[in-house]
């Protein structure tokens, strides 16, 4: 199954994502930014769509929309203070920041244009159908030891956040 | 309309990855400041699959799967933290969180 | 034209897969309809059946037996000034109720109805039915914070911890099903929702009885998470009416409100219909390895006439007991003309169904092979919301701290468990 209209679908995804990501650091409102900050994990499933990865597009919506997100917002609603709405939203340095970022959008700018020549036209075929079952099979084969060090890494990140927010354990 | 290239995601991917580190180097707030992480995370996850799709092979997929598998982590622990010190000094801003400055 | 509309009607793939926009568009629009119907219907036979299960009338004014309750409700919602509170976060309050509803209607692209009677198959198709439906939640979670009062934000916050932690459940359990898939010759499993319910065509067995218990175990799992993920009785604490009210929505009116409650219904079916597809043999009919042959699939072609015809007649049965006075003329003749567009359906399945067997015109069994499928579909869903109002007639609301513990030292080790006892049994069976 091919995409249908391509480049529109791509402009659409890709300045929805953008949207999102600007309203994510401007809003004062944290609630406003975890919504725009769905909208660009939405729209970022979709491109993940059109690169041939539906199986990472499941994961993208399963794990950061309906998982991640409902603890961000979740954590705004139990640390929610109205005062934060009405305060200073950038700090001191906001300057620094700002400038730092610049850098790293000149170097980024510079990289892509001088490495252009580098990428191939056209990507590849990837197989769309055995998708996740090759994808499984390098989890269990290639990446085994991978795999089980991120469960690992899981529960130890259960285990400290338990252990963080309990008052008495 | 042009032919939709690797290059075009990178662009995306850059520009998701700017706008991250500009909410973590100026934003206060805590819970904004983990969103932008979050937004870089997903920058490179999409250069990942970008460069999966390049290349023809699925390695890049898989690494990104590992990659949500660390945001999810980082998130709860991040999260965790961020409810511990609320409790402890009723402040969410990252400027205010100055305990090892002594 | 005709023909260019009716050129796919021969094929047997889903309009997704062909690429045909415009079967998919009518794919769309009539499953929307169906749904949106099925919620109407739904409303009746809830206040119905608690009414008659608590030995009440229930709704009785509105057209014969209450029949046309559901449209005056809907009118009264419409009309209903619409309220925002004056310190609500406008935004959000306006959009949550719109993200429900998005979540729980966007599941239905890839719910298999039949072979063929599917908007699109997508290879991810559970774990898409899955994502989709979880960001229901965000929905509820935007309403009860942006409402700006108390009732509703404990109640989004009861409902996000609720969902998220039988969330974990259910997916394990989703896991063990789709572990029996690969079961065959090839060994490679298949997360597609067709391809999982021909999973289960090719090995003669509903997985709801394979490797008995196991199957049954994650069966009933999942439908307790079903029920705790929908916010149902005996789970609906975040709209538990004793304690906060109304919940999530206590601040929503007119409108938004319905549409909540569209959303809650959707999502119902939605979660039933992942139900039936995993466990109970999607579009299968009942033993259709154990009774096969010509003569058996004759017999239950004849179930979809014959059900509406018991419609009918239960509705005929209401119209001869309906009091013989002036005031209940009207009301009289509704239910006559009622039972007698029952009947008209009836007889024009069970007509199909005897056209089919009789006659080797191609698009006629073509036809009624759709309609065994989905009448088959359809049936086994509306067992289930038969048991969610069941439920909520039955059993007293859990206490908050038992519903989490329940999800996560009961339920999560037992599909934990049943998971790998079915990998186990998978390796050394096949």
């Amino acid at each position: 199954m091919t995409p249908v209209a391509t480049p529109f679908f791509f402009y659409l995804l890709s300045g929805l994502a953008v949207l999102g990501g600007v309203l994510v650091i401007t809003r004062r409102n944290a609630v406003h930014s975890a919504l725009a900050l769905i909208l660009t994990l939405l729209a970022v499933a979709g491109l993940y769509l059109m690169l041939y990865a539906p199986f990472v597009a499941g994961v993208q919506i399963i794990v950061y929309a309906g998982g991640i997100m409902v603890l961000f917002l979740f954590v705004i609603m139990l640390v929610n203070i109205e005062r934060t709405v009405k305060e200073r939203q950038f700090n001191r340095i906001w300057p620094v920041g700002l400038a730092a970022s610049g850098a790293l959008l000149v170097l980024f700018v510079s990289v892509l244009v001088k490495g252009k020549a580098l990428f191939p036209e056209r990507g590849l075929p990837l197989p769309e159908a055995d998708n996740t079952q090759k994808i499984g099979e390098m989890l269990y084969g290639n990446y085994m030891f991978a795999f089980e060090i991120a469960s690992l890494l899981l529960l130890v990140a259960i285990l400290g956040a338990v252990i963080m927010t309990k008052k008495k354990i | 309309m042009l032919e939709i290239t690797t290059f075009h995601y990178l662009v995306v991917a850059a520009a998701l990855f700017v706008l991250g580190v500009i909410g973590v180097l100026t934003r206060r707030n805590v819970v904004v400041v983990l969103m932008s992480i979050e937004l870089i995370l997903n920058a490179v996850n999409l250069n990942l699959v970008a460069f999966s799709r390049m290349w023809g092979g699925l390695h890049g997929q898989v690494f990104a799967i590992f990659v949500v598998v660390d945001a999810a982590a980082e998130a709860a622990v991040g999260l965790g933290i961020l409810i511990a010190f609320f409790r402890n000094k009723e402040t969410i801003n990252v400027d205010e969180i100055d305990l090892l400055k002594w | 034209m005709l023909n260019s509309l009716m050129s796919y009607l021969g094929s047997s793939v889903t309009p997704g897969e062909a690429g045909n926009q415009l079967w998919a568009l009518i794919y769309v629009l009539i499953i929307f309809t169906g749904v949106s119907v099925a919620v109407i219907a739904m409303n009746w036979l809830e206040r119905k059946a608690l009414a008659h299960f608590q030995v009440r009338l229930g709704p009785m004014r509105v057209g014969p037996h209450g029949l046309l309750q559901p449209i005056a409700d809907a009118v009264k919602l419409l009309l209903k000034e619409d309220i925002i509170p004056s310190e609500a976060d406008k935004f959000v309050f306006w959009i949550a109720p719109l993200i429900g509803l998005l979540a729980s209607f966007t599941v239905y692209t890839v719910v298999p109805f039949g072979p063929s009677q599917a908007v699109s198959d997508m290879n991810i198709g559970i774990l898409f039915m899955l994502g989709v439906s979880s960001l229901g939640v965000l929905g509820i979670v935007m309403a009860g914070w942006a409402s700006n009062s108390h009732y509703p934000l404990i109640g989004a916050l009861r409902s996000s911890a609720q969902m998220v932690s039988y969330e974990v459940a259910m997916g394990l359990a989703v896991v063990s099903a789709i572990l029996m898939t690969s079961l065959n010759q090839t060994g490679t499993g298949t997360l597609s929702m067709i391809g999982i319910v021909q999973a289960q065509q090719e090995q003669h067995v509903w997985f709801l009885f394979k490797f008995f218990p196991l199957g049954a175990i994650a069966f009933v799992i999942f439908a307790i998470a079903m029920v705790a993920e929908t916010n149902r009785a005996p789970f609906d604490l975040a709209e538990a009416e004793s304690e906060l009210t109304a919940g999530f929505h206590t601040e929503y009116s007119g409108l938004r409100w319905s549409l909540f409650m569209l959303a809650e219904y959707a999502a119902m079916i939605a979660v039933s219909s992942i139900a039936v597809a995993l466990w109970l043999g999607g579009w299968m009919r009942p033993f259709s390895h154990w009774l096969s042959g010509g003569a058996w699939d004759f017999v239950f072609s004849l179930f979809p006439g014959l059900t509406f015809l018991g419609l009918a007649a239960i509705a005929i049965r209401g119209t001869i007991r309906m009091p013989k006075h002036s005031l209940f003329r009207i009301q009289t003749i509704g239910l006559g003309a009622f039972a007698a567009v029952l009947s008209g359906i009836g007889l024009l399945l069970l007509g199909i169904a005897v056209g089919a067997r009789a006659g080797d015109h191609v698009a006629l069994a073509r036809s009624a092979d759709a309609l065994n499928n989905v009448y088959w579909f359809v049936m086994k869903i509306a067992v289930f919301m038969y048991m969610f109002i069941w439920y909520r007639a039955t059993w007293p609301r859990y206490r908050f701290d038992q519903l989490m513990s329940v999800g996560w030292k009961v339920m999560l080790p037992i599909s934990l468990g049943v998971l790998i006892v079915t990998a186990i049994v998978g390796v050394i069976v096949g």
